[in-house]
């Protein structure tokens, strides 16, 4: 702090006394946790509207539009099904088709979720420095999109689901709890990632590597009883690993013969839920205590 | 971050009293700036070392890289601004107009001194970009939802702020996206999504010089409605008739240095006569 003195002849006060004395604050100072999470929520309704315009842009140049937001998922299901399912000839797994579009519908909405969350600092510099809002809003707002673009693919899946033959039951409605979870936690990884891609950009350079590797560790394409040959800690490590737990909780809502590998089902929900709690909540706090950083430098 | 003392000046220094001083019945002051100073480092961009494997060897001898230099933009700036002043802020080229309205705006941390601000300051610059993908008539959906108005009222004051930018005189231009605007028409629309709110303390930077003759005419008027509701405007321009136009107080720097600080017609003779000078 500055010890100068300079006195205002007419106020015969310093400049730091005559701020103190109008109730004038440090310029860019952050709020306290409790004032940040109220801002966001009146915010909220910004929130939607970005994730939403986002949503329509991000189809803005295509000729065929919003029917990407359902061609998309589907052209995913069909490579993979392609490689796993007819070249190598899957045949572990009940109903492939609807295993594999189930963990890849899943895993997508944190992968896309993350590849936004990067950016979703750096790549809007001109509206943090222009206006003032809480940041999280940012990266709240770039789960959201994606969770408007899952909710897309669920309609897909539902649809192949049925297709396949699986039996409409009161499990069904388990995928409604299990996709909040998902989404609450996407949210704080979100939030964690957005502050680390504000101040390395080279973190958008090794994202797709960590995400591709998450992938093949998360039970996506096959089921994870394949690695037989794993130490105790990496099983461990395997069977804990948040999206193996959303993919699984998905897959037990809808899928009759699906293989639950998690202990029990109460163990999947506890641990699906440790994880949205413990990254949602250390994402936000996170993300907030690098608030009066984003757009400097 | 390199903290450099001066000589300290800790000795109360009282200033010559300004001739004519308003009789000050409690002038509330919005920004005091309190000797700030402001050093950022800078990318030098492309030049020498800049090969792979120039920067592993950097990565492992840990020394920072040789493209980054420290600029002391704004080196002890000392002001305080008041509720209902517009105040201009003129000096050439790289004198720090820019980087002391970041400071004020929060954007910029100060190295040493103080920054002190009523509620959140609006920095309004022609770099604010928006998003480029989506029509004029989102964007100030989205802008004035950021700027946290209430829906309802977005929905009422949209069709306003559409036709005071004047987006639409030649055809429908607020339904297209923003990347087909000319520069003007989009600088003349983030104008008038930031003016649309009462702000505390607006910082337009240069923001007035893109827009065409009528534009400027209507945003001079905003300018001074907005300083009316009792807030205060910094106006950083080149322009200097627009700075005559709009403010009766204008700060002069020149290389990080407060100049002179004072009436509009005194600062800006002075101003032009050194200009004319070198």
């Amino acid at each position: 702090m500055a010890d100068t003195a300079l006195v205002d002849p007419a106020t015969g006060l310093t400049q730091a006394q005559l701020a103190a004395r109008h109730g004038l604050r440090v310029a860019g100072e952050r709020p306290s946790l409790a004032e940040y999470s109220r801002r966001l929520w009146a915010y909220r309704h910004f929130i939607a509207a970005y994730a939403n315009a986002k949503l329509v842009a991000s189809y803005s140049n295509a000729k065929l539009g919003q029917i990407w937001q359902v061609l998309t998922p589907l052209t995913n299901v069909a490579v993979y099904y392609l490689i796993f399912g007819v070249v190598l000839e899957q045949r572990e797994i009940p109903n492939f088709i609807a295993y594999l579009s189930t963990g890849l519908f899943i895993f997508n909405f944190t992968q896309t979720a993350v590849l936004a969350g990067i950016q979703s600092i750096s790549g809007n510099l001109g509206l943090i420095r222009a206006l003032h809002f809480p940041r999280a809003s940012l990266p709240l707002a770039a789960t959201l999109t994606q969770f408007q673009q899952l909710l897309a693919s669920m309609v897909v899946l539902i649809a192949i689901v049925l297709v396949t033959g699986e039996p409409i039951t009161l499990d069904w409605l388990m995928l409604v709890p299990a996709l909040l979870l998902h989404a609450v936690f996407n949210a704080g990884v979100v939030m964690t990632v957005a502050r680390l891609g504000a101040k390395a950009g080279d973190l958008k350079q090794v994202m797709p590597f960590i995400l591709r590797t998450w992938m093949y560790g998360s039970g996506v394409l096959y089921s994870v009883t394949l690695f037989t040959r794993l130490p105790e800690w990496a099983a461990t490590v395997i069977q804990y690993n948040p999206m193996l737990v959303y993919i699984e909780l998905a897959r037990h809502a809808l899928l009759e013969q699906a293989p639950v590998l998690n202990g029990s089902l109460v163990q999947l929900w506890l641990v699906a839920l440790a994880w949205a709690l413990a990254t949602g909540i250390g994402g936000f706090i996170y993300f907030w205590r690098g608030e009066q950083e984003y757009g400097r430098g | 971050m390199v903290e450099h003392y001066e000589a300290s000046n800790d000795a109360t220094i009282t200033l010559p009293r300004v001739e004519e001083q308003i009789p000050t019945e409690e002038r509330i002051p919005t920004v005091v700036v309190d000797d700030a100073h402001v050093i950022y480092r800078v990318h030098k961009g492309a030049g020498g070392g800049t090969t792979p494997v120039a920067a592993l060897r950097r990565l492992i001898k840990r020394t920072s890289a040789p493209n980054v230099r420290e600029v002391h933009a704004v080196k002890g700036v000392t002001f305080t601004a008041y509720r209902g002043e517009a105040i201009g802020l003129i000096g050439s080229n790289g004198s720090g107009k820019s980087t002391i309205l970041r400071a004020i705006a929060g954007l910029l941390p100060v190295n040493r001194g103080a920054v002190y601000t009523q509620g959140q300051p609006s920095l309004l610059g022609v770099n604010a970009a928006l998003l480029n993908d989506l029509s004029g008539e989102r964007n100030v959906t989205l802008g004035c939802l950021a700027m946290g108005m209430h829906p309802d009222h977005v929905a009422r004051i949209a069709p306003e702020i559409i036709e005071f930018s004047g987006i639409n005189e030649r055809g429908d231009f607020a339904s297209l996206p923003m990347r087909t605007y000319s520069s003007g028409m989009a600088a003349r629309l983030r104008f008038s999504i930031a003016a649309a709110k009462k702000h505390d303390v607006l910082l337009i930077d240069e923001a007035l010089a893109t827009g065409d003759k009528g534009f400027r005419k209507r945003s001079e008027k905003r300018v001074r409605e907005l300083r009316e509701g009792a807030g205060t405007v910094f106006l950083v321009s080149h322009q200097l008739s627009s700075i005559r136009d709009t403010c009766e107080r204008t700060i002069w720097l020149e290389s990080g240095v407060l100049r002179m600080d004072g009436p509009t017609d005194e600062v800006i003779r002075a101003y032009e006569a050194f200009s004319n000078s070198k």
